[in-house]
């Protein structure tokens, strides 16, 4: 029938039906879905980086120096030791929230890429666990070129700056599944408008990131509270320098951690409702 | 290996007020070609969704490769291959790398990756193609990587959603030999079609769909046979012209149907002499039978 016959797809020993079942959830799976990521990383990741380096040297440069003359001292950190770490933690927010959120939606919807992946032994929660972690360790390299470029600054931090990349993983893998979430229900493009408004720049203004939320009026220092984002930075600053600290640190980690696994439930929920009819 | 690789059992399927899937019976011995062919909305996107747990029945039994669905949906899934009908290759990777992913969610190891990532490539024809963006592919090249992608972990169960649709005919019948061939190497394929030449030619058993349900079912030209003969005359002309053989033909006890441009006289084997207005005689087809079975054309 063909002119140039292909060879045929399976030799005469396949012992196909010999292959044990897969788990329910396996991390092969989800480093399949990891490996996806980097193959479209390799070749765009200049971009990626480029965006990195400038996105905190334009804070350092208006907010510092512009503000920076005028205020001293913030929260008794220096007002740029103070925007160095709301640039970190706002970098960790956008660059895992604003990918999972839009790739979220178009390869749902657009590229049907999911109902494709769908269809081979790929489980929901595989899917959003494999995604989620790539946007947290992108979020973090972020991070960590913020930090570099802060340090390039100036910024002089204490030895517990190591661990930052765990508190960027963990924050970036939440706001990364919140953002799969609302991927998941989004009916158009329109709707991005929506989130990026009413969700994430208000997340982002009262988070104490740029000013303390101290100076708020009463009901949005209560918003601060709730917002991951606020608990993200206040963790930053004490690895970094040494403050805030004490038992509050805990209810920071616990707030991360339970935001995290909130909205990794509620997006592998909201997937499984957009894609299993 | 179960003597069935897929069987439905008064599977229902609805989305709100519509009923998708409607007591559907189905069953797919093991090793065959099994066409399911039907008009656009009978029914068969959701069918082959049901098969790998994409959609979820509201009653009856799903069974695939003897494991009950969705139950065993991932295992299910791990041991066949579906070819979905919105064409959903990755545009942002390379034509290798649409394989190579593949291959890692499929679990193969290390070692067979490689291996299969190339002996998809040759089945796709795209060996010197490997490192090509996939958007850069023509249709014909993106349909042959979508079944190599659903074909990369040598599955038991090949499940093809109208994958000819909107290919030049050349490009079809290409197609048609590299899943004869998947076949022939002994896995079951599962093709749904709303062209009959592809039912007719490819499939080894064909179930007519109609509106959710099996309406007919069987090897193509015993259904055709079965249902319509093995011969029809057709007759182009006017109301006058259908009316004269309509009355000839119900004469002869023969059964007709409305062509739209005229009139078919089916089981035309049996007659021998001349109708009242000459027509054309060819072999009754798949089409013949849905319309007679039905009332409705087929596209
Ligand atoms: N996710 C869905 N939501 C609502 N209706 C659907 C959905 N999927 C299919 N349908 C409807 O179910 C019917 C059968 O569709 P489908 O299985 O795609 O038929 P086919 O593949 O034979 O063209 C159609 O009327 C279609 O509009
Ligand atoms: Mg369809």
């Amino acid at each position: 029938m063909t002119a140039d016959p292909a060879p045929t797809h399976t030799d005469s020993t396949r012992p196909m039906w010999s292959r044990p079942a897969p788990p329910a959830f396996s991390w092969r799976t989800v480093a399949a879905v990891l490996w996806r990521e980097w193959a479209v990383f390799r070749r765009v990741w200049f971009s990626t980086a480029f965006g990195s380096i400038f996105e905190p040297l334009a804070y350092f440069i208006a907010f510092g120096f512009g503000f920076g003359a005028l205020v001293a001292e913030v929260a008794g950190l220096s007002y740029f030791d103070f925007i160095a770490t709301g640039a970190v933690a706002i970098g960790v927010l956008f660059s895992s929230i604003f990918p999972a959120l839009i790739n979220g939606y178009f390869r749902r919807k657009e590229q049907k890429l999911y109902d494709g992946l769908l269809s081979a032994p790929l489980s929901i929660p595989e899917l959003v666990t494999g995604e989620a972690t790539w946007n947290a360790l992108r979020a973090s390299a972020v991070a960590a070129v913020t930090v570099v470029v802060a340090i390039g600054f100036g910024v002089r931090p204490q030895a517990t700056v190591v661990l930052v990349p765990v508190i960027t993983v963990t924050a970036g893998f939440a706001f990364a599944a919140a953002g799969a979430a609302f991927g998941a229900v989004l009916r158009s493009t329109h709707s991005f408008d929506m989130v990026i408004v009413g969700v994430i720049v208000p997340m982002y203004i009262v988070a104490g990131t740029f000013f303390p939320i101290d100076g708020l009026p009463q009901p949005l220092a209560l918003v601060a509270l709730v917002n991951p984002l606020y608990h993200v930075v206040e963790l930053l600053r004490a690895v970094t320098f040494g403050q805030p600290s004490g038992a509050i640190l805990w209810v920071h980690v616990a707030v991360i951690v339970a935001f995290g696994v909130l909205a990794w439930l509620l997006a592998v929920r909201l997937l499984r409702r957009a894609l299993i009819d | 290996m179960p003597p069935s690789a897929v069987e439905l059992r008064h599977v229902i399927k609805r989305f709100g007020r519509l009923t998708a899937v409607d007591d559907l019976d189905l069953v797919v011995p093991t090793g065959l070609c099994f066409g399911l062919l039907g008009p656009n909305g009978a029914g068969k996107s959701t069918t082959m969704r049901l098969l790998t747990g994409q959609a979820v029945a509201d009653e009856g039994e799903v069974c695939v490769l003897g494991e009950p669905m969705p139950a065993a949906s991932k295992l299910v899934r791990s041991r066949s291959g579906m070819v979905p009908q919105a064409d959903d290759l990755d545009d942002e990777l390379t034509v290798g790398e649409n394989l190579a992913v593949w291959a890692r969610i499929y679990g193969l190891s290390t070692s067979e990756r490689g291996e299969a990532v190339g002996r998809g490539l040759a089945l796709a024809r795209l060996s010197d193609r490997a490192d090509t963006p996939t958007r850069e592919l023509s249709g014909g090249m993106r349909r042959r990587l979508l079944i190599a992608r659903g074909l990369i972990h040598r599955p038991e169960l090949l499940l093809l959603d109208e994958p000819t649709v909107g290919l030049d005919p050349q490009v079809r019948q290409g197609l048609w030999g590299q899943i004869t061939r998947v076949r022939d190497d002994g896995a079951t394929v599962v093709i749904t079609t709303h062209y009959i030449e592809e039912a007719e030619r490819l499939c080894d058993r064909v179930a007519i769909m109609h509106r959710g349900r099996v309406i007919a079912e069987g090897p193509p030209f015993q259904l055709i046979t079965d249902t319509v003969g093995r011969e029809v005359i057709e007759v182009v002309g006017g109301s006058q012209a259908v009316a004269d053989v309509a009355a000839q033909a119900e004469g002869m006890g023969a059964l007709t149907r409305d062509t739209g441009m005229g009139i078919a006289v089916l089981g035309a084997e049996h007659i021998s002499g001349d109708l009242a207005v000459a027509g054309r005689r060819r072999p009754a087809t798949l089409e013949d039978v849905f319309v007679v079975l039905t009332g409705e054309e087929l596209t």
